[in-house]
């Protein structure tokens, strides 16, 4: 077996139309994860609800972009099943996602009626597909077919779509539910209700993307977003790590999530390109995150303290 | 203004931590009146106020601000009425969030949030007037995150969002106690300042028996959950610290009230 660096350039556009889907994923749990500072793991339930949904109204022969709007609203409603959990029952928003993400399961199997439906991309007309890569490079499609161009404008419209809703008022007394939450009760915020509407728009953008990946792999299966979640925060702490430093704005720090995301799945193919055993990619991307979210906290606990000391001395 | 009228509460009943923290505690502060607490640890100072701010409901009692029953309204609903700044610099502020978005989130309080824009240019105006009145310089930050402050200047700020859109109450929790001698005069100065400025109904815990006698128009003293003492007018103003042990010692029944209690 020779690894030829064509093979991998080859793939390349595929990894990259991948990681923009999920990258809309990653927003959502950017939003939950880092704006709310909530950990919601309903998203590996959610991700496939939007497939399903998608797939199943698209067979019944509803069109592409009202299946698109009925799985965002399938997604809304999980993140309110999560949030009512939390909020009205007081359980902690962890396992309210858990409990939300194991029940969704069967309502998944349910919409499906079976583990998994396929879409020709021959007999329904779809907004993305993988098959579409081949077809605009052939010139049988237009450019504007092309799965990085359709998503990248999804990406775009969502980034602004965000940027104006987390700079209104509603916007930014949900900021300050998650950035303090002492402060957000005492200036008059109910934040029960910002938590409520910041998980449901998290999961609706999380079957959003879902309803796209469904359509890109012409399938959905009940095991699809098995692990979303980790790949969500994947992709937030990369693009964190890597962009953080330029990138100030909150536009550009979604923007950088997107990227995070993209950068994982170029990681993940060329990790298969090496040819190494496809089983141990979840495992590799476990690994990969665990090392992202700890670095914070071993860095404080043992390098800055050394670069303290050393300062201490240069200033004796 | 306020009327707090037998109100009780005990935490962690039926267990070995069992603690009466109010004991039929009644208290009415008349519109305009600023009145310092103090007492010992576990007197019942901070449970009182987090009462009154709705943290938690009373077991017993009834809570009346301005005339309106606020016993059990919620928290943030009874943020209305109510300015509160907490002992902690970093609790009262938003420290991811800049200067002019925490002055923002203030200035909506008690109002519904919509879709409309979160700070408009017309605001902004008006923070930097108001941030100016600090003496801080943080009129030319407006952009800055708050966590990029230090405690007392959060604490300022935090004070200044607390009366921005004027409160019928304004509650401070031992507002200066986290801060070093020379910013917690500072603080205070400019507490005593906005306090005046805006005539506000006042609620100040401290721990220093002397900026209890300094501030306010009237003093009361927190013993077992209910009120040892009680002054005000031409007394409060001839108050020493002496004086006030003696009345504490004499009211209470005990000589817990040793000034290293007080002021620790």
């Amino acid at each position: 077996m020779s690894l030829n660096p064509m093979n991998l350039l080859s793939q390349l556009p595929g990894a990259v139309a991948q990681g923009l889907i999920w990258g809309i994923m990653a927003m959502g749990v950017y939003i939950t994860y880092r704006i709310l500072d909530l950990a919601d793991l309903t998203v590996d339930g959610s991700f496939c609800t939007g497939a399903a949904v998608c797939v199943m109204m698209i067979l019944n022969g509803h069109s592409v972009w009202v299946a698109i709007i009925c799985a965002f609203l399938a997604g809304m409603l999980t993140g309110l099943a999560t949030g009512l959990l939390h909020t009205v029952f007081g359980i902690s928003p962890i396992l309210a996602g858990i409990l939300t993400q194991l029940g969704l399961w069967s309502v998944n199997l349910a919409i499906m009626t079976r583990p998994n439906q396929s879409i020709s991309t021959n007999n329904y007309k779809l907004l993305v597909a993988l098959r579409f890569l081949d077809d605009v490079k052939k010139g049988l499609k237009p450019f504007y077919n092309h799965p990085i161009f359709v998503v990248g404008i999804f990406v775009i419209v969502i980034i602004a779509v965000l940027y104006w809703f987390f700079g209104t008022e509603l916007g930014c007394s949900i900021r300050a539910t998650g950035a303090n939450i002492n402060m957000a009760r005492a200036q008059g915020i109910n934040t029960n209700v910002n938590k409520i509407i910041g998980l449901m728009l998290s999961n609706g953008m999380v079957a959003l993307s879902g309803s796209l990946m469904a359509q890109y792999q012409n399938f959905a299966d009940i095991n699809m977003g098995r692990g979303a979640i980790v790949i969500g925060l994947a992709a937030v702490i990369i693009g964190e790590v890597l962009f953080s430093k330029i990138f100030r704005n909150f536009a550009l720090k979604l923007l950088s999530v997107v990227l995070g995301s993209i950068i994982y799945y170029i990681v993940m193919q060329t990790v298969l390109w090496l040819n190494i055993d496809a089983n141990y990619l979840k495992l590799f991307s476990a690994l990969v995150v665990a090392v992202c979210l700890g670095m914070p906290y071993l860095k404080a606990k043992y390098i800055t303290p050394i670069q303290q000391r050393k300062r201490g001395k240069s200033n004796a | 203004m306020l009327e707090l009228i037998n109100i009780s509460k005990t935490f962690n009943p039926g267990t070995v931590n069992e603690k009466l923290a109010l004991d039929r505690l009644s208290l009415t502060i008349k519109d305009g009146e600023f009145v310092t607490v103090i007492g010992g640890n576990g007197a019942g100072k901070s449970t009182m106020l987090n009462a009154v701010a709705g943290v938690f409901f009373v077991d017993d009692g009834r809570i009346i601000i301005d005339g309106n029953d606020v016993t059990r309204l919620e928290e943030h609903r009874r943020a209305k009425y109510i300015g509160r700044v907490f002992q902690d610099p970093m609790m009262g502020t938003a420290a991811s969030m800049g200067i002019e978005e925490n002055l923002a989130l203030a200035n909506r309080r008690g109002q519904f949030r919509g879709l409309k824009w979160g700070i408009t240019h017309k605001e902004r105006q008006f923070y930097k007037e108001q941030l100016a009145t600090l003496g801080l310089g943080l009129e030319n930050r407006l952009t800055t995150k708050v966590g990029l402050l230090s405690g007392g200047q959060r604490q300022a700020l935090t004070l200044l969002m607390a009366s921005l859109k004027k409160p019928k109450l304004l509650l401070l929790d031992e507002h200066t106690a986290a801060l070093d001698p020379k910013t917690a005069a500072k603080v205070l100065e400019a507490t005593e300042e906005i306090v005046r400025r805006n005539n506000l109904t006042t609620l100040m815990i401290t721990h220093n028996m002397r900026d209890a006698i300094n501030h306010g128009d009237r003093l009361i003293m927190l013993y077992e959950g209910r009120i040892a003492v009680d002054v005000s007018g031409e007394e409060k103003k001839k108050l020493t610290v002496e004086k006030l042990l003696e009345m504490f010692t004499t009211a209470s029944g005990s000589d817990e009230a040793d000034d290293k209690l007080l002021l620790s």
